[in-house]
């Protein structure tokens, strides 16, 4: 790297990076997850990692980790070129990360969590106890926290584990610290401690890789931001000579246009009324109606309670209040069966984990729902069951050998599209789907959007979550923000923008912006 | 697919029986006479009748191992109330000893349902519990042969167009699940819930009551057999049957029922369950030593959990290895 003219910061460390990645590829079967992307860390400084969900964030903390091995670029530490091909590797050569849930053992004590691996040891090559709990309580004190390194990690809370993990971060001598959204769970105090933390490891020369949604600590703790989109870099720089706005900007404009099934909106009878609808800990006033034929769109970030307001109103977890209203009449939904009783489903986002029984034939998995209608005085009618199955999965235009076959053995897309019809089977009147194009290739996606507006013109509702901004411009009606368990706006027609979307996700005010 | 795999597993222990059978009939011919055949069958009916019902239990990943504790305590009771009212008719006594295995197993349901608690905990409590039970009942005594009156007796020994009453009682049985698992909904969540658990909720199937109502079936035909047993050996005691449950959860696992839930068939409990048997009633007619006998059914045991873990390596081993990287 060539030396900047820019006059060095207090504090801001060299301009010669620590680790440095190159034109870094990583493709996923149907999926390019990162494409030709660069990264430098530099020592005594933090650099923001920037994107929205689905930028590539996580698969780049991943290959930094060795967890993942890349299909092409190089990494280079402090100018030797290296290869991740274990997260060993990448430990060895003292790349540390900070995970949002931390990666520690609860049931060892804090001083044997920091020395796991490499704790001192006595000459008869048994761990020594008191020369590991002196050294952790040193490292400790080095950062500035006052934690017995003998009790058990379980009896801390959430803020002293991540001290926990710097310690332990420090005491392999990590030239590079990774924080992969550490103040998500932490209070206002533990999180000014934090930054405090963060300034005294930038005072030790460590290179820090800090990536967050929230611009306000961005822009209070980074000293250089890298901006990430669609798995493709997008830009790097300076923090202190780009606006909020920019990075705004540089986060949601779009490279590759995607097109979207054009829809002529007719919204009907209101099919679906939710009202002040609560959870003790994860989302309050929720409240909206929903009509025929509608496609909502629930934007937010990842943890902003959208999901667990889907489940409560799936009947998998109970609400502490609020009420829900189905074609008008006042409906009550306690459990998973009753709430497909009543005509509302919901498609998960993790299908692997929650959508298909991978162990029963697709013609099975299509009627689970649905035995009670083929089923004549208690048993199934084959037959009937068949026609079904058939009738759904050709609907999807899945292709299968047979309808016999495995669902284990079907490709991701053909995997939904089973899941999917499985739904259909129920004839329900809203149809939730929870990032129904997340992990799947861009054809697939357009399969995916096409199938929903067809659904929304034969009069379905559909409720969708997405993380992905042109999705939810491109696919819904009207879109719901939602931030922290709250429903912060509810846009439609011009407000429905992608950086309207992203300030009010993001928390960023008006003035600010 | 993997139906199509375990029809061939089933027919690899179709096989094996096979070629275990005529290595039995080249040291002792008169095993394989059909009157023979049908006494093992007999003799292996509440083997088979416990399997059954194990089965249901193991595909929705639960283990029941209280099942011959609860077979020895429904036993007793109907043996105990025999020897002191002769007069109650048979038909009543076999309620009893069904709702009265039914009632344990719901306990054990219960409290994997309700309480959360690791099946095997629960069912390894309950079964020394069960235990206790019939010591406190009979205070140790035994309940002997000439105390149980004739009908009680007879029954599972009475023929039936050529066969006892025991071995058809299995055959139905074993009918009953065959139509159970292929064409109720009940069946289908057995294995649903066992399959994917997680998909199984968002179907609208409520999973620890389906575990739950395993337990039921399961605790049912213990309490069955607790019946059976006893008329047939005429004698109870508190230590009969005793460590059958593994002989049960090892006819279901040679059979082909994944310990990890949702994979298996009545045809292969079935088949297992024939295996365990005839090796057991083979081995003493050919002068092998019953501690052999041992020897061969754990070995049976970990060859067929080897084909199992074997065959879905290509799938399982991967998504293991990704687990723990994402760790």
């Amino acid at each position: 790297m060539p030396v900047s003219s820019d006059a060095p910061r207090p504090g801001s460390g060299s301009d010669t990076p620590v680790l440095s990645l190159r034109n870094i590829t990583k493709t996923f079967p149907g999926v390019k997850a990162l494409s030709e992307v660069s990264l430098d860390l530099y020592p005594g400084q933090v650099t923001a990692l920037v994107g929205e969900n689905g930028a590539g964030k996580s698969t780049i903390v991943k290959v930094l980790t060795g967890i993942y091995r890349t299909d092409g670029g190089t990494i280079e530490v402090a100018g030797d070129q290296v290869e991740f091909a274990t997260a060993q590797d990448a430990a060895e050569a003292g790349i540390t990360a900070i995970h949002q849930e931390t990666v520690l053992f609860d049931e060892l004590s804090v001083a044997e969590n920091i020395f796991i691996g490499h704790a001192p040891r006595t000459r008869f090559g048994l761990i020594d106890r008191s020369e590991m709990n002196r050294a952790a309580r040193a490292l400790l004190t080095r950062i500035g926290a006052t934690i017995d390194p003998s009790i058990r990690l379980r009896d801390l809370g959430i803020a002293n584990k991540h001290l926990v993990a710097i310690a332990r971060a420090l005491s392999i001598d990590a030239r590079v610290v990774i924080m992969d959204e550490p103040t998500a769970a932490l209070s206002h105090k533990e999180i000014n401690e934090l930054y405090e933390l963060v300034d005294r490891l930038k005072a030790d020369g460590k290179a820090i890789l800090f990536i967050s949604h929230k611009f306000d600590e961005i822009f209070r703790i980074a000293d250089r931001y890298t901006v990430f989109r669609d798995g493709q870099y997008v830009g790097a720089g300076r923090i202190s000579e780009v606006s909020e706005d920019e990075l705004v900007t540089m986060m949601v404009g779009r490279s590759v246009d995607q097109i979207f099934p054009a829809r002529s909106h007719q919204a009907g009878d209101v099919v679906l009324e939710v009202s002040d609808y609560r959870h003790p800990t994860e989302f309050e006033n929720i409240g909206f109606t929903l009509r025929r034929g509608e496609i909502l769109g629930f934007y937010g970030l990842v943890g902003a309670g959208r999901s667990e307001f889907m489940q409560a109103l799936f009947g998998i977890t109970r609400p502490s209040g609020g009420s829900v209203r189905i074609e008008g009449r006042p409906a009550t939904i306690h459990s998973p069966a009753s709430a497909i009783a009543q005509g509302i489903v919901y498609v998960p986002e993790d299908r692997g984990k929650q959508g298909a029984v991978t162990g029963l034939p697709i013609f099975q998995n299509v009627t689970l729902p649905s035995l009670t209608q083929t089923s004549r005085r208690g048993f199934i009618r084959l037959a009937e069951e068949f026609a079904m199955a058939r009738e759904y999965t050709s609907r999807l235009d899945l292709r299968a050998a047979s309808l016999d076959q495995n669902v284990g053995n079907l490709s991701g897309g053909n995997q939904q599209k089973v899941v999917i019809a499985k739904w259909l089977a129920t004839q329900p009147k809203v149809i939730i789907l929870d990032e129904p194009t997340k992990g799947i290739d861009i054809g697939s996606k357009a399969a995916v959007h096409e199938f929903m507006a067809e659904l929304a013109a034969q009069g379905l509702s559909v409720i969708m979550v997405s993380s992905e901004i042109p999705e939810i411009m491109g696919m819904s009606d009207r879109a719901i923000v939602m931030r922290e368990g709250r429903m912060v706006a509810e846009l439609h027609g011009p407000d429905l923008n992608a950086k309207t979307l992203v300030r009010h996700a993001a928390g960023i005010t008006e003035a600010a912006a | 697919m993997i139906q199509r795999f375990l029809k061939s597993r089933e027919a690899i222990l179709l096989a094996a029986i096979f070629a275990l059978t005529a290595l039995i009939w080249t040291r002792f011919p008169g095993f394989v006479e059909p009157a023979n055949l049908a006494r093992v069958f007999n003799d292996t009916s509440p083997l088979i009748i416990l399997a059954m019902g194990q089965m249901v239990v193991i595909l929705t990943r639960c283990i029941d191992l209280s099942v011959a504790a609860n077979l020895a305590l429904s036993g007793m009771v109907v043996a105990m109330i025999n020897a002191a009212f002769p007069g109650i008719p048979i038909p009543l006594l076999l309620a009893l000893a069904v709702g009265m295995g039914a009632v344990m197993g719901s306990i054990n349901g219960l409290l994997v349902w309700k309480l959360d608690i690791p099946p095997i905990v629960v069912t390894l409590g309950t079964m020394t519990i069960y235990r206790g039970f019939i010591f406190l009942i009979s205070k140790g005594s035994w309940i002997n042969a000439h105390q149980m009156s004739p009908a009680f007796k007879d029954l599972p020994r009475a023929d039936l167009f050529g066969l006892p009453v025991l071995s058809w009682i299995a055959i139905v049985v074993v009918l009953g699940f065959l139509l159970l698992t292929s064409r109720t909904a009940l069946g289908r969540s057995f294995f649903a819930v066992g399959g994917n658990p997680h998909a199984a909720v968002y179907t609208g199937i409520n999973v620890g009551r389906t575990q739950c109502i395993a337990f039921i079936i399961s605790g049912a035909l213990a309490g069955l057999t607790g019946y059976l047993w006893v008329a047939r050996y005429a004698v109870a005691y508190v230590d009969i049957a005793g460590g059958f449950e593994l002989d049960v959860v090892a006819a279901c696992v040679i059979g082909g029922i994944s310990i990890a839930g949702g994979i298996g068939s009545v045809g292969g409990a079935l088949l297992g369950a024939l295996f365990l048997g005839i090796v057991k009633n083979a081995l003493p007619v050919v002068d092998i030593s019953p501690f052999w006998q041992l020897a061969i059914s754990g070995g049976a045991i970990i060859i067929a959990v080897a084909f199992n873990s074997g065959s879905l390596r290509s799938k399982g081993r991967v998504i293991l290895r990704k687990a723990e990287h994402t760790a």
